[in-house]
């Protein structure tokens, strides 16, 4: 039997609003617990929510940056359920009537291929606290800082088939939810978690198969592994005559298993309800357009003016336009450098990604600033350097050893373009080696490399690799 | 002294006849002798009414008081008072001191208000008499048998026995009137979000509204005037501007226009009180009045509509009351299962229990449409049926209860024919309209109430015209004979 | 529509309220009869009636984005059942 996996997605993406979505408390990450828990966050008798109009404006954002449609009039909902880090026995959230409805995202699959997801919607609603099962006396203990964070909710379609392509799509929104600053998309702090509904159908077929919910996958990584494996688990069942259950399972990353969660509680009834403590959002198109106009680019439109602004391939630009920060840092080096645009990308994706994947540091503090990096490939393309030369400069730079002049001054790196200089030293090393150089006039080209060698060995490297290349020619065509 | 006006009590302390901290002592001192017998006061605070009596007095002695500084009242124990214990008459919240004031209470004291204590009420203002509160029933001052009325009745006791020159109250089905009308003293329900709800314990959130219980109409105006108004931290308050409503209390009745809803003068009501009740508007006739017959033809649905929606919203405002981060916790629970059941099996009453369980049954699934959505739908039939009347009539006048009131333990076993007693200003929370409830006429020696609905944010209209009839007649001056000492 | 001891279990499990076995009756009488009064609802032609939620035709206020509270742990905690560390505790939650 062929299987076929279909996969949804919820995102919850925590807001980067200052106070909470209906109290004034900080959101701040990290607080002493309960310390950013205020009256309202507690749920005591008698206190009432107020609408964070931030947490509003940057779920209009996400609605117009995926082109779906902003409700002109949400409503509010409370999700009833006993839980200790719910401290009002419901969740407001919104059911009927959320804030952005059906939009869609174009993912970019391996080997150039995209493929569009649809969503179904996208709401508001506030984060639950968190229950701490280290051992308090046998306990559990309760932190409700982040009881009422807002969050937005991002429900896709079951359009997914593979893990591939439910990473494609996590990190599409991961970087669109960055790119507009609704979320710093912190996955280790929990400000961006996704939940995965994973089902398998024997190919062809149209009805879904029974789907289990996935939590706890705080990483991409984890996402694909959990998938991967809840795949395998639903078709081994299946396969070995059993049915698949709908129930929630975690993902546990140190066993890498999913096992089940409550699965002992009865099918949740959450008693939805109008919220009779908010009224209805009613949002006027002046205010979403006000919304629209603030958008900045986003990663489609960045990728193709890469494209054709800076002549790059749509890989390099894929890779450069993943995240504003990187972008931003591109384009600062580009203006900065009088320097070919893709020479720039391939340092920016190369050299220099490499180095803060190396010592874990994010693009905005990066030792080398793009002026820093600017200026080392304004030496490149003056021939002051080779690219050679420079990835040793780089490395200094990176150290904090000074800008590229100050440390090719320093190490006295300045290539050597005096070509009377090379000349001699050519002449020299074809002089000392004449036994390499008959066999090289006799047809042994591969040896012209030998040749080169030597010079850049007697020089450090700092000769300009063409003069060499065109002396040497030169040089051993004589005699 | 206690049977003064608001009025007059802040002209003798202006004029110096006594000092805030000799008339809250006279009041602790009355609630002291005589509240025992009535059982009006959960918690009374002697000790911070007499400090904040003290710094009235410094305010009047300088010239800063405002009308109502130095003035004694007491707040039903719904209201959550910094420091205080607010029980909001529940076993559940036995030793809840609130950490914060309701905004009711804190614009209260920023007038200089003296907060005598908490009153008694029916638990989590779940009744109408009183009985449903962990802290005993309160009897009602003209015949300790006789239930107050509820859920309000605390704040109706001790006011219509002087305990206090007035006090305040909520109103979720006629909390505020249906306890006014059987103490025989004024009670204002106002429009529904002219009020803060904030730091007010919540029943049933889309209908709450908190309001003055008063000795007179004119009374409950300058009451109002500090509680009224627009909260940030409420969403469903109104941000429309407060007018004065002093200014327009003597305002002529000529040409006004009274509507008499046959619904509430048919069967079921009590011959005597319906007697008091043509006797006031009599009144009305002489002052000018104009009575014409109007139809509120969905008033029948009225109490089946609000015993889904009030539930309903109930079993999930009372859903935090866990036992996890205040009120009372069942001792040694074996898991998170029984820590929920057993606090919360524990801290509320039967009638509680009623009501959070009919709620949730409401709001489950498969029930939803046919129940809460339902209800919804026919509130807005009983509240067009008040529209439809505005355009004919400036208020409406009938009734505020069927009958002057029951004895103790009468109804208790049988909620339904207890709920039935809310007919007549159940509509009235239900279309979110002001409401008052104003003495009659003494039916066979028990008070009566006749209630006067206006159109919305019309408090001002209600105030004037209740108090044209203070004027007219003494109504409002009889006062239960056991209460002089 | 009356109410059985099934139903009422249910219901109560969903409230989290504990009924002791020997209340059913009685709760399970008084529901039934509440639900009774509720039945005249349904005789109501209510066909294209827009439901009320609200007494207002208010819209929702947005509050500014700003911080107001500050921390309160102490006074908040000074009420609490049970805490430890800063921590509301409550009996061992398995998940």
């Amino acid at each position: 039997m062929q299987w076929e996996t279909v996969i949804g997605l919820e995102v919850h993406a925590q807001l980067a609003t200052q106070s909470k979505i209906f109290s004034g408390a900080s959101t701040a990450y990290g607080a002493e617990p309960n310390t950013q828990a205020c009256n309202v966050d507690l749920g005591l008798p008698g206190v009432l929510p107020v609408l964070n109009k931030e947490a509003v404006r940057m779920a209009v954002k996400f609605g117009v940056a995926i082109g779906a449609e902003v409700a002109s009039r949400s409503v509010f909902a409370r999700k009833n359920y006993f839980y200790p880090d719910l401290p009002k026995g419901y969740q407001i959230s919104q059911m009927e009537l959320p804030i952005v409805g059906i939009g869609s995202l174009t993912i970019d699959l391996e080997a150039g291929e995209s493929k569009v997801v649809g969503i179904t919607r996208a709401h508001l609603e506030e984060d639950a606290g968190k229950s701490l099962h280290e051992d308090f006396h046998g306990m559990t203990g309760i932190d409700l800082n982040r009881a009422g964070t807002p969050l937005l909710e991002i429900v896709s379609e079951p359009d997914m088939r593979s893990a591939a392509e439910a990473v494609a799509y996590a990190k599409k929104i991961h970087a669109l939810v960055r790119y507009i600053e609704i979320c710093d998309g912190n996955m280790a702090e929990g400000s961006f978690r996704c939940d995965a509904n994973v089902s398998v159908r024997p190919k062809g077929q149209e009805a879904l198969g029974t789907r289990a919910e996935l939590k706890n996958l705080n990483s991409f990584r984890f996402l694909e592994k959990a998938i991967n494996l809840e795949v395998e688990r639903q078709i081994d069942i299946i396969e070995s005559g059993g049915r698949v259950v709908q129930e929630t399972r975690l993902y546990d990353a140190d066993r890498n298993e999913t096992r089940s969660m409550r699965s002992k509680e009865e099918a949740n009834d959450y008693r939805y309800f109008p919220d009779p403590d908010l009224l209805p959002v009613e949002l006027d198109e002046v205010f979403i357009n006000e919304i629209r106009a603030t958008l900045p680019e986003l990663p489609d439109e960045k990728r193709q003016r890469f494209e054709s602004d800076y002549a790059l391939s749509q890989q390099d630009a894929m890779v450069l336009t993943a995240s504003r920060e990187l972008a931003d840092y591109y384009e600062a080096v580009v203006a900065a450098a009088k320097s070919d645009p893709k020479i720039a990308a391939n340092w920016v994706s190369g050299e220099l990604a490499a180095a803060l994947n190396r010592d874990a540091i994010d693009i905005t503090n990066s030792p080398v600033t793009a002026e820093l990096l600017a200026g080392l490939l304004t030496r490149i393309a003056d021939q002051t350097i080779s690219g050679k030369i420079a990835k040793q400069v780089f490395e200094a730079m990176w150290q904090g050893e000074g800008d590229a002049d100050a440390v090719i001054e320093t190490k006295g790196l300045k290539q050597i373009t005096d070509s009377g200089a090379i000349e001699k030293l050519v002449d020299d090393v074809v002089i000392n080696n004449p036994k390499q150089a008959e066999q090289y006039r006799s047809g042994k080209d591969k040896l012209f490399g030998f040749f080169v060698g030597q010079v850049m060995k007697e020089t450090k490297g700092k000769a300009n690799p063409q003069q060499v290349n065109e002396l040497l020619k030169k040089r051993l065509a004589q005699d | 002294m206690h049977n003064k006006s608001m009025t007059e009590l802040a002209a003798g302390l202006r004029v110096g006849d006594y000092s805030s901290v000799e008339l809250t002592q006279y009041f602790l001192d009355r609630i002291q002798q005589l509240d025992s017998g009535l059982n009006s006061f959960v918690t009374v605070c002697a000790n911070e009414a007499l400090s904040a009596a003290q710094a009235a007095d410094v305010q009047l002695q300088t010239g800063q008081a405002g009308l109502l500084t130095g003035i004694p009242i007491a707040h039903k124990d719904i209201f959550c008072t910094q420091g205080i214990r607010t029980t909001c008459g529940s076993k559940m919240l036995e030793n809840f001191v609130s950490p914060y004031d309701a905004t009711v209470v804190a614009r209260l004291k920023a007038a200089g208000v003296v907060n005598l204590g908490k009153t008694n009420m029916d638990e989590f203002a779940m009744g109408s008499s009183n009985e449903t509160s962990y802290y005993g029933p309160v009897c009602n001052p003209w015949d300790t048998e006789t239930v107050p009325g509820g859920s309000s009745g605390g704040s109706a006791a001790c006011v219509a026995a002087r305990l206090a020159p007035a006090a305040t109250g909520t109103d979720t089905g006629g909390s505020i009137r249906q306890p006014a009308a059987l103490c025989g003293i004024t009670g204002l329900k106002p429009t529904y979000g002219r009020v803060s709800r904030y730091g007010m314990i919540a029943f049933a959130s889309s209908l709450d509204q908190a309001g003055p219980m008063t000795t007179s109409a004119a009374d409950a105006a300058i009451m109002l005037q500090v509680m009224a108004g627009f909260d940030e931290r409420d969403s469903t308050s109104a941000e429309q501007p407060v007018p004065d409503y002093s200014a327009g209390l003597e305002d002529d009745l000529t040409g006004l226009k009274i509507g008499l809803p046959k619904e509430y003068f048919g069967e079921g009501l009590d011959n005597a009180v319906a007697q008091s009740i043509d006797e006031a508007i009599a009144e009305y006739r002489k002052l000018g009045a104009e009575v014409v017959e109007i139809s509120l033809p969905n008033t029948h649905l009225a109490v089946p509509t609000y015993y889904v929606v009030a539930p309903a919203e109930c079993s999930s405002n009372l859903s935090r009351f866990d036992g996890v981060r205040y009120g009372h916790r069942c001792e040694d629970p074996t898991d998170l299962e029984d820590l929920y059941k057993r606090s919360r099996a524990e801290g509320f009453g039967d009638e509680v229990k009623r009501r959070i369980l009919i709620g949730t049954y409401a709001l489950s699934a498969g029930y939803y449409d046919a129940y809460y959505l339902k209800a919804q739908k026919i509130r807005h039939l009983i509240s067009d049926d008040f529209t439809q009347a505005f355009k004919q009539v400036d208020v409406i006048m009938g009734p505020t209860t069927p009958d002057s009131g029951f004895r103790m333990g009468e109804r208790a076993d049988d909620p339904v024919s207890m709920y039935l007693s809310d007919i007549y200003t159940i509509a009235v929370n239900l279309a979110g309209l002001p409401g008052i409830s104003i003495p009659a006429a003494l039916a066979n020696g028990k008070p009566a109430g006749l209630q006067i609905i206006g159109n919305y944010f019309a408090e001002a209209k209600l105030l004037n015209v209740a108090h044209r009839l203070q004027m007219a007649t003494d109504y409002h001056q009889a006062a239960p004979a056991n209460i002089e000492q | 529509m009356s109410l059985d001891h099934a139903d009422v279990k249910k219901i109560a499990h969903l409230a989290r309220v504990d009924l002791a076995d020997e209340q059913m009756e009685s709760i399970a009488k008084d529901l039934s009869n509440i639900l009774n009064l509720v039945e005249q609802m349904s005789t109501v032609d209510t066909a294209g009636v827009e439901p009320m939620a609200h007494p207002l035709h208010m819209v929702q206020r947005l509050r500014s984005d700003e911080v107001t509270e500050t921390d309160a742990r102490e006074l908040f905690q000074s009420i609490a059942p049970q805490t430890d560390a800063g921590l509301y505790l409550v009996p061992k939650v398995i998940e």
